[in-house]
C-alpha cells in the first residue's frame, strides 16, 4: 500500500463523507455542556465541538466544522467513540491517540482501545497532517473542560 | 501554445521556450530532486522561489572573499564589503527604477510594510519633528487598503489605525474576486491619507489597475503604498513609471536568499519619516539624551545588516535581468494561461478569481468540487507536484469567494510546459482517487 493510501484509509474516506455528529445539537437550558471552537491557521481548518454530559458520561457529542478529509474524518470517528463513555475513559482514548499521531510512523493504533481511529496510524507519518487529525481531539479536550467548570 | 497571448506584455517580446528553460533549470540543482518516486515539479513559486546555484555560491564568496562589518572601521576587508553591499544596493534599485537612496534593505516584505506604518506611528506620536507631520494620523484620517491583501499588507494598518485613532477601509471585491473598481473613488475621498494596495493578488495572480488607483489617491493628496511581492519576481517593474511613493517586495520569491527584502520610497518622503528600528549605524550625533539620524536609507538601517543576503539578492537580480523580464513575464503568461484552460477542463475542477479576460500572471487558484484544497495538495504531492493549499495568508479574500481555503499553482523562469501538463494529468486523477463525481 502506498503511503498516500495508508494516509487515506477506506475507512477515513468513508467518514469524510458520511460524518457523525456533524451538525450542533442545541441542548436545553440548565443541561451540562461544553464547547471549544479550535482553528487551524495553518490551513484555515475549524471545527466548534459541544459536548453534552450526564454526569461523567458523555451523552452527546455535536460539532460544526471546515476542513480536510482527515479532519472531518476525525471528528467523526471521535464522535462515534465518545458518546455513551465517561469522560475520564475518553481521556484514556485520547491519550492514545495522540501517542499514535506523534509517532511518525513508528506505532500500529491499538484498535481494541482506538476503534475506527486506529486507521489514523499512517497520518502520523505526515507531519503536516497531524494537526489536521488531532483538531477535533483537541476541541473535544477543551470542550470537556468547559464543562467540567 | 505557439503564440503569445500578450494581454500585459509588449507583444514584440519573444517569450522563453521550452528549450531555454530546460538550460536555465541546470542552473536549479534542487530541481533534480525525486519527490515521493517522481521529479520534482515545483509550481510553488509564489510562497518562495528556488535559487540558482550562482546566488548562494555569491553569498558563499562575499563570506570567503570580504566579510567584514559595513560602513564603519578602515580596515581593507571592511571597505571591500561595504562596496559589495553598496553596489547590492546600486542593482536593486536600478531593477526597479529607483535611486539608490531610495531603497532601503529590510528583512522582507514584511518588515519593508511594516517599517512604514511605525514611522507613520512614530510620526502620529510628534517624533521626526516638522517634516514628519505629514505622515502624522489621528481620528478623521482614513487608511485605505483593499480586500485583495496578503494579511502582511492589511494588518500592519489595521495596527496603526488602532494606534492613532485613524479609520482602516477597504475598497471590496467582487463574488469572483475582482476588485471593485467601480466603488475606489466612492471609498478614496478627502480624507484619504493612504492608500495602500498590491500591484498582483498573491492568491488569484490578477494585476491590479495601479495607474487607476494611483490617479484616484494623487487626486485627494494621499500617499500610495505598493505590495510588490508578487510582480517584482515576474514582471518589469519601474517604480517611477508606476509613480508610487513606496513599494515593498521581498529576495526570496525572485530566486534571491531568504531574510532579504526591500523598500522603495521617494527620496523626499523618506528623508523626512521619522526611524523606525534605532540603533548603531543609522545615527550622525549621539548624547546621552537624545541622537540625530542619517538621512535614508541608513536612518532605516539600524544594526548590522544582511550582507551576504544583498549581494545573493543582488545576483539574482543580474540573472533574471540576463535573461529579461519581459521574455519572464510572456513565458509566465502563456504557461499560465495553459494551466487556467486545462484546469477548467477538468470536470468538477473551476477556477477561482475573475473570468479569463482577467490580466494574470503565472498562477491558478482553483478548486476540485467535493476535494478539500489539503486534500488535493497531499494527493499532488504524492506525484511530486509542490502547489500551495490553505488561505494564503489572505482570509478577507477568501471569505469574498466564499470559502475557507483554495489549491494554488504557481509558475516561475525555470517551469516547462511538461511541468504545466503533469499537474493538469494528476489534478485529472484527484475527484475519482477520492471517490467523488464517479
Amino acid at each position: 500500500m502506498s503511503e498516500l493510501d495508508q494516509l487515506y484509509q477506506q475507512i477515513i474516506l468513508d467518514h469524510a463523507k458520511v460524518r457523525r455528529g456533524d451538525g450542533l445539537v442545541e441542548t436545553a437550558p440548565g443541561t451540562c455542556t461544553g464547547e471549544s471552537m479550535q482553528h487551524n491557521p495553518v490551513c484555515g481548518d475549524q471545527i466548534r465541538l459541544r459536548v453534552h454530559m450526564d454526569g461523567a458520561t458523555i451523552k452527546d457529542v455535536s460539532w460544526e466544522g471546515d476542513g480536510c478529509s482527515i479532519s472531518m474524518a476525525s471528528a467523526s470517528v471521535l464522535t462515534e467513540l465518545a458518546v455513551g463513555i465517561e469522560r475520564e475513559e475518553f481521556l484514556g482514548i485520547l491519550e492514545e491517540f495522540r501517542e499514535l499521531m506523534r509517532s511518525r510512523g513508528t506505532k500500529q493504533g491499538d484498535e481494541e482501545i482506538l476503534g475506527d481511529a486506529a486507521a489514523f496510524a499512517g497520518v502520523s507519518k505526515f507531519p503536516a497532517r497531524v494537526k489536521c487529525a488531532m483538531l477535533s481531539w483537541v476541541a473535544a479536550e477543551a470542550a470537556l473542560l468547559a464543562a467540567n467548570s | 501554445m505557439s503564440s503569445a497571448s500578450t494581454k500585459h506584455q509588449d507583444a514584440s517580446i519573444e517569450p522563453l521556450d521550452d528549450t531555454e528553460v530546460l538550460r536555465l533549470r541546470a542552473d536549479f540543482p534542487i530541481l533534480e530532486r525525486s519527490i515521493n518516486n517522481s521529479p520534482l515539479v515545483y509550481l510553488d513559486s509564489g510562497a518562495t522561489s528556488q535559487k540558482p546555484t550562482c546566488v548562494y555560491e555569491a553569498e558563499q564568496h562575499y563570506y570567503e572573499t570580504f566579510n567584514a562589518a559595513v560602513h564603519r572601521g578602515a580596515h581593507s576587508l571592511s571597505v571591500e564589503a561595504t562596496d559589495v553591499f553598496e553596489q547590492a544596493r546600486t542593482t536593486v534599485a536600478g531593477f526597479i527604477g529607483a535611486a539608490e537612496n531610495e531603497l532601503v534593505w529590510t528583512s522582507n516584505a514584511t518588515e519593508a510594510l511594516n517599517l512604514i506604518t511605525y514611522s507613520f506611528a512614530n510620526a502620529s506620536a510628534g517624533m521626526g519633528g516638522e517634516v514628519a507631520r505629514r505622515f502624522a494620523l489621528g481620528p478623521g484620517d482614513e487608511i485605505v487598503v483593499t480586500e485583495l491583501e496578503h494579511h502582511a499588507n492589511l494588518i500592519p494598518w489595521q495596527e496603526l489605525a488602532f494606534r492613532t485613532g485613524a479609520t482602516l477601509k477597504y475598497i471590496p471585491v467582487d463574488e469572483h474576486g475582482a476588485l471593485r473598481m467601480d466603488v475606489a473613488g466612492e471609498i478614496i475621498g478627502a480624507a484619504t491619507r493612504v492608500l495602500a494596495f498590491t500591484h498582483v493578488s498573491n492568491v488569484l495572480g490578477t494585476i491590479t489597475e495601479v495607474p487607476k488607483l494611483v490617479e484616484l489617491a494623487r487626486s485627494v493628496g494621499a500617499l500610495t503604498v505598493l505590495d510588490g511581492c508578487q510582480s517584482v519576481p515576474h514582471l518589469p517593474v519601474n517604480v517611477k513609471a508606476l509613480d508610487v511613493d513606496f513599494m515593498a517586495f521581498s529576495g526570496h520569491k525572485m530566486l534571491g536568499p531568504t531574510g532579504i527584502g526591500g523598500l522603495y520610497g521617494r527620496a523626499e518622503l523618506l528623508d523626512a519619516m521619522p526611524p523606525f528600528l534605532t540603533g548603531g549605524s543609522m545615527i550622525t550625533s549621539v548624547t546621552m539624551e537624545k541622537a540625530e539620524f542619517l538621512p535614508s536609507p541608513m536612518r532605516f538601517e539600524a544594526g548590522t545588516q544582511r550582507i551576504a543576503q544583498t549581494h545573493g539578492l543582488a545576483t539574482a537580480v543580474s540573472y533574471l535581468q540576463e535573461v529579461g523580464m519581459g521574455r519572464v513575464a510572456a513565458w509566465e503568461e502563456q504557461l499560465g494561461a495553459r494551466m487556467i484552460s486545462g484546469l477548467e477542463q477538468i470536470p468538477g475542477v473551476k477556477i477561482l478569481g475573475p473570468g479569463r479576460d482577467s490580466v494574470r500572471i503565472g498562477t491558478a487558484p482553483f478548486a476540485v468540487e467535493g476535494v478539500h484544497p489539503h486534500d488535493v495538495g497531499q494527493f499532488l504531492d504524492a506525484r511530486g507536484i509542490a502547489v500551495r493549499v490553505g488561505h494564503h495568508c489572505a482570509q478577507p479574500l477568501h471569505r469574498a469567494l466564499g470559502v475557507n481555503s483554495s489549491t494554488r499553482a504557481s509558475t516561475y523562469i525555470y517551469n516547462t510546459t511538461s511541468d504545466i501538463d503533469s499537474l493538469l494529468n494528476a489534478v485529472n486523477d484527484v475527484r475519482g482517487y477520492f471517490g467523488v463525481g464517479k
